[in-house]
């Protein structure tokens, strides 16, 4: 993969606004931010109700998917490109769930809605209805997803990066700091886990770094290349980011996203825990 | 799953649920030549200089991060500009800072 194959630019978006065969998709947990202006043309997908389950904590399904699509006016031969606030968190996460089901062409909007407004580009408020397809998914690609067995199984042996803040990987703190703080888990991380937070893979504009930045971040912190690679966060979605660095940017191989990330991991009975830096 | 990674509602009222004799927010207003500058990405960043959190400003300008106590940086971005400021969270409660871009 290429840069090219995974993200497009500011620029380049704005000169396929309308392009056949094209979807602009925000994806937000906070659909206000759609509806109060978005890229023109662009539909939105809410990351809360439409890309999870909406009873049991889990992604939605392979048919949950393709009804998705289908509605959202999403074919397979589109190329959807995803964009959305929070530095693409929840796009990000909706890029590893369209892999997840094997959508072929999908890309993300490199800066996300931060560059889009910084710029100063054309929001509006108009919704775009696109005519309902017949959307067909492939079976969920589980090279690309961890479980909570793989990660205890992974302690000493694969790369296992937290890419939450320090605080919450020394237990400081159990959410990020735009968040009330939950008291349901233990606070901590996977023993053996190395903190690289998915924010240092990003510009303060919110486009990804270059490739060799990007190399050169992983390798200072401890990264092994030739180990296959487990990425964790709080509930996924910041290590989708990291995941889209490690897999889809670097080309790393073996590298997955545990979804459950901490709020699974830090719930479970009798798995070890390690406070503290780890160094 | 209680509250997801979405940026809440940056409005100067706290949630019912918050106490301030445990937790530390930060709180305050991104202005320019005084005037509040609506939907500024405002960043936390640690005592290091290393990102914590980021939210988007409301229309007055407000935004707030749930914390701890330390020396934090809040770093604006907006269209009008730039800015940052230094605030000292010294306890639990509420910390009040303004953050000028140009």
């Amino acid at each position: 993969m290429s840069r090219e194959d995974v993200l497009v630019t500011a620029d380049w978006a704005e000169k396929n606004l309308g392009t056949e065969g094209i979807v602009f998709v925000e994806v937000d947990e906070d659909t206000t931010a759609y509806d109060a202006g978005h890229i023109p043309g662009a539909v939105k997908i809410n990351w809360t109700t439409e890309l999870q389950d909406p009873v049991r904590r889990d992604v939605v399904t392979k048919e949950q998917f393709e009804q998705l699509l289908s509605g959202k006016g999403i074919g397979n031969d589109d190329l959807v490109v995803l964009y959305g606030g929070n530095n693409n968190w929840f796009a990000a996460y909706a890029y590893w769930e369209f892999k997840l089901y094997g959508h072929a062409n999908v890309k993300l909007l490199d800066g996300g809605r931060k560059k889009w407004e910084l710029d100063g580009r054309t929001l509006t408020t108009d919704v775009q209805e696109r005519p309902t397809t017949t959307y067909t998914a492939q079976d969920p690609d589980l090279s690309i997803r961890a479980f909570r067995d793989e990660v205890v199984n992974a302690i000493g042996s694969k790369n296992l990066v937290d890419v939450r803040s320090p605080d919450e990987f020394t237990g400081r703190i159990l959410a990020p700091a735009h968040l009330p703080q939950e008291q349901s888990q233990r606070p901590g991380h996977v023993p053996t886990a190395i903190n690289i937070p998915w924010s240092k893979a990003a510009n303060e504009d919110g486009t990804f770094k270059s490739d060799d930045e990007l190399r050169e971040l992983y390798a200072a912190e401890g990264y092994d290349e030739g180990k296959p690679t487990i990425a964790y966060c709080r509930i996924g979605e910041r290590s989708s980011h990291t995941w889209v660095v490690l897999h889809e940017l670097l080309g790393y191989s073996d590298v997955k996203n545990y979804d459950g990330s901490w709020t699974e991991y830090g719930s479970l009975i009798g798995v070890p825990i390690e406070l503290g830096t780890g160094k | 799953m209680t509250a997801g990674c979405g940026a809440p509602d940056q409005g100067a009222d706290l949630p019912a649920s918050t106490n301030l004799e445990k937790e530390t927010v930060l709180t305050g207003r991104v202005v320019a030549g005084g005037e509040p500058v609506a939907g500024a990405f405002v960043r936390l960043l640690d005592r290091t200089g290393e990102f914590t959190a980021e939210v988007v400003a409301s229309e007055n300008g407000d935004f707030r991060f749930f914390a701890a106590p330390g020396t934090w940086t809040l770093r604006a971005l907006s269209r009008a500009g730039n800015g940052q400021a230094t605030l000292v969270a010294d306890g639990p409660g509420l910390h009040r800072a303004e953050v000028s871009v140009a």
